[in-house]
């Protein structure tokens, strides 16, 4: 083979959920995954070039879908590929198992005019439930090549890829017949309405007219919005025929069109499986039912189903904060080796307060990140997220919401980050969004030591209960905006629940590694970048400008301290030198601490904070807190080392902090004001960005800012407003 | 005897009669093979008593209970 007769094929794969698609495909593609969006939408595209039979094969794995009408956007997406991206052969999973609802996708995609392989998978399992396929038989009633796969024994990838590639070659055109007939009437009017697209019809428009008709007389939004942008002078006489025909249709069968070719689908498909399929055991021993008695149990199944939880949360979060100290200490290391290393400089200041600071910050979060996705892969895969989903939908759906929402909601307890990114496994793209919005008022572990120090401060013994409150209120918020955006922005009919409960299976490591190493890829490359400009913006703010006029001469006081203390210490005996110096150390720091205080408070930042001071004072938080909420937005955990800084405690311990705080004026009902304000306002940086890369949408990342925010500064304004009234000051 | 799924003991079994409700929930369930004349096979209810988990055509799906509302069964001895 030269490179001049190279070609590109590219081959789509297309199956139900659970047929076995995805491990097919990293059988497939290996390492060799790109995964990103489909244009415009968050639906996860994974696509691996590899090369094969003297060709590059680019493999695109479709979304799983049961159908191609364009009900979910997944359809859509798989759909609009199939037709739009004209792929040289589609390779349709089957499993094996449940070939009658598999072959209502395969004949959907028989009716495209596009080249399939129907790949029968799991057949050996099947085998086993006493399910018997004909091929030959299959292949020749549908005129598909059809191949066998074992998916998690990778047999059959090389006879797939043969099967596929020639097909691509083959200059047979695509058969036309052997396709779904339709009872006479409908088909009378298929051809009715495929006659008058065909007079119609210019070379602009690309689908088949036998494929049109059908799915006009469906009532397909997609297609007819095509139609009129396409046709624009035939197509008012096609639209019209249609509404005709269906009409007609409908009164005819006393149903709607859609209905009457679905059911004929199936009529058809039963006639197929009737011929192919031999069922010999009656009585088949069903592993996953025998499964299904304990964990779906009316009793045990909540308890499991919690303990499990348990343990993913442990695994993510206590486990993974083992690795997560690691990186910390080698950020910690690396800024340490520079800041020796390094003469005193901008360059200094920025590289290390900076860049490594904000990004250091950020990239300690990747080990929770790998172990959440790793518990998440080992739950999909084994298709206990499917029974999660059915144990909580009662629960969920009270705000509107999906069972599988329970766990990026639960996992934004650790860290909103991972959180949010979970969301994926939702199939809904609304009840993703509505998901990704409320999840941050799940209180993240950051928030904790603000709420410690706070709480510690003004509410000494009743701090636990305090803290647990404000846990709960940031439930009770997700809760009513879930509500809220349900019946208002994310309106509309529910997506249907209706979901598979797939059989048990036992998952295959390197999927899971697979899943895992996307994820942390995934979020290691799009932070990096965003993270970083947003740590470099902050630091600036803070930094600069660098000409402040002070009130005192620190710089003066610190010399002739020094002087002072230098000569003393020389001056008397051993005893007394340690004294002496331990009291220099102490007056010097407090000058430092001082001194660090008023760049904090001249700085640019320090100016927004005494600008907004309005805004935050019918809140009851001062200049100094307003300041330390902006740097929160870098993480979480910065508010508190901010108030370190502008109430100059010298040292680093808690204590220090709790006593200036006391001495500040800051009361008991604006700390509970700021509790409250730091639970529900705007996420940290990480969490802005994974919005921003989740939803795909920057309306949505900036209406999550303003709503979180807005609701922050309404609950705030209510506590400390309240408070006042009643008396509580 | 004409009941609606939602209505079905676990462990019972029916033939569907009519699938009702509109639009894409209808389309779905039709989909999911859940079509007049099919034999369904009530497994479980949730915990909560909602979803219900059925059996049909050899593999198991499940269903909110208000969904289950729109499909009108008939039940077999």
């Amino acid at each position: 083979m030269s490179a001049v007769t190279e070609k590109s094929i590219t081959i789509a794969l297309a199956g139900n959920p659970n047929s076995g698609k995805t491990t097919v495909f990293n059988n497939l593609t290996g390492t060799r995954q790109k995964v990103g969006n489909w244009p415009g939408v968050t639906v996860e595209k994974k696509e691996g070039t590899i090369r094969g039979f003297g060709h590059e094969l680019v493999i695109v794995d479709l979304p799983g879908t049961y159908s191609l009408t364009p009900y979910s956007i997944e359809e859509i997406v798989a759909r609009d590929f199939v037709l739009n991206e004209s792929p040289d052969v589609v390779v349709d999973i089957i499993d094996a198992s449940n070939l009658e609802r598999s072959l209502y996708l395969a004949v959907q995609l028989r009716e495209i005019n596009c080249k399939v392989v129907f790949v029968l998978n799991m057949a050996d399992l099947a085998r086993r439930r006493g399910i018997k396929i004909d091929a030959q038989k299959l292949s020749e009633l549908l005129d598909v090549p059809v191949v066998f796969t074992v998916g998690n024994k990778k047999e059959g990838m090389e006879n797939l890829l043969k099967t596929a590639v020639e097909l691509a070659e083959s200059e047979t055109p695509i058969v036309v017949n052997r396709r779904v007939r339709y009872s006479a009437d409908i088909e009378d009017a298929i051809g009715k309405l495929q006659a008058e697209i065909q007079e119609h019809t210019t070379a602009a428009f690309p689908y088949h007219a036998r494929w049109t008709a059908i799915k006009l007389l469906e009532n397909d939004e997609v297609i007819r919005e095509r139609v009129l942008e396409k046709l624009e002078n035939g197509s008012r006489r096609i639209l019209d025929t249609a509404e005709r025909l269906r009409k007609q249709l409908t009164d005819q069968f006393n149903d709607e069109p859609e209905i009457l070719l679905t059911d004929e689908r199936f009529g058809f498909i039963a006639g197929i499986v009737k011929e192919v399929l031999t069922t010999t055991t009656q009585q088949r021993v069903d592993i996953s039912r025998n499964i299904d008695l304990v964990l779906t149990n009316r009793f045990f199944g909540f308890p499991i189903f919690i303990l499990f939880i348990w343990a993913m949360f442990q695994l993510t979060f206590t486990v993974g904060d083992y690795p997560k100290a690691w990186i910390e200490s080698g950020v910690g290391l690396l800024s340490a080796s520079l800041n020796a290393a390094l003469s005193d400089s901008l360059f200094k200041e920025l590289l290390l307060d900076g860049i490594i600071a904000g990004v250091g910050s950020v990239v300690v979060f990747l080990p929770n990140i790998l172990l959440l996705f790793f518990c998440i892969a080992l739950f999909e895969d084994t298709g206990y997220m499917a029974r999660a989903a059915f144990l909580m939908d009662r629960v969920m759906h009270l705000i509107g919401l999906h069972g599988k929402s329970f766990i990026p909601m639960l996992m934004g307890f650790g860290c909103s980050v991972p959180a949010i990114m979970a969301s994926r496994t939702l199939e809904s793209e609304k009840d993703r969004i509505l998901t990704i919005l409320i999840t941050p008022f799940m209180s993240c572990s950051a928030r904790l030591p603000i709420y410690i120090v706070l709480a510690g401060t003004f509410f000494a013994a009743k701090a636990g209960t305090v803290i647990f409150s404000i846990y709960l209120l940031g439930i009770v918020m997700a809760v009513v905006s879930g509500r809220l955006f349900r019946s208002t922005l994310l309106r509309g009919q529910d997506a249907p629940f209706v979901m598979e409960l797939p059989p048990y299976r036992i998952p295959m490591l390197k999927s899971l590694m697979i899943h895992m190493w996307d994820r942390g890829k995934m979020f290691l490359k799009k932070m990096g970048g965003v993270i970083l400009v947003g740590s470099i913006v902050v630091w600036s703010l803070s930094a600069f400008p660098r000409n402040i006029e002070y009130s005192r001469d620190y710089d003066g006081q610190i010399h002739s301290i020094s002087d002072y203390f230098e000569r003393e210490i020389v001056a008397a005996d051993p005893q007394r030198q340690k004294e002496l110096a331990a009291n220099l150390e102490a007056e010097l720091s407090v000058l430092l601490a001082a001194k660090k205080a008023e760049i904090a408070e001249k700085s640019y930042m320090g100016r927004i904070g005494k600008g907004i001071e309005p805004v935050f004072a019918p809140i009851g938080i001062d200049w100094r807190g307003s300041i330390a909420l902006m740097t929160g937005f870098v993480a979480k955990e910065i508010v508190v080392s901010t108030l370190g800084i502008l109430y100059a405690v010298e040292s680093r311990s808690a204590e220090a902090l709790q006593h200036a705080l006391k001495n500040s004026g800051m009361t008991v009902l604006s700390a509970l004001s700021m509790m409250v304000f730091v639970l529900l306002y705007l996420p940290c940086l990480a969490t802005v960005t994974t919005i921003r890369k989740e939803t795909n949408s920057f309306k949505w990342t900036a209406f999550s800012i303003a709503y979180s925010t807005g609701i922050a500064w309404l609950a705030a304004f209510f506590v400390y407003q309240g408070g006042l009234l009643l008396g509580l000051g | 005897m004409e009941l609606t799924l939602s209505g079905m003991r676990e462990g019972s079994r029916a033939r569907i009669v009519h699938v009702g409700s509109t639009g894409a929930l209808r389309r779905r369930l039709l989909e999911m093979g859940l079509q007049k004349g099919t034999e369904i096979y009530v497994e479980k209810y949730a915990p909560l008593k909602d979803p219900v988990e059925l059996i049909v055509k050899g593999y198991h799906i499940s269903l909110r209970v208000e969904e289950a509302h729109h499909i009108t069964v008939e039940l077999i001895e």
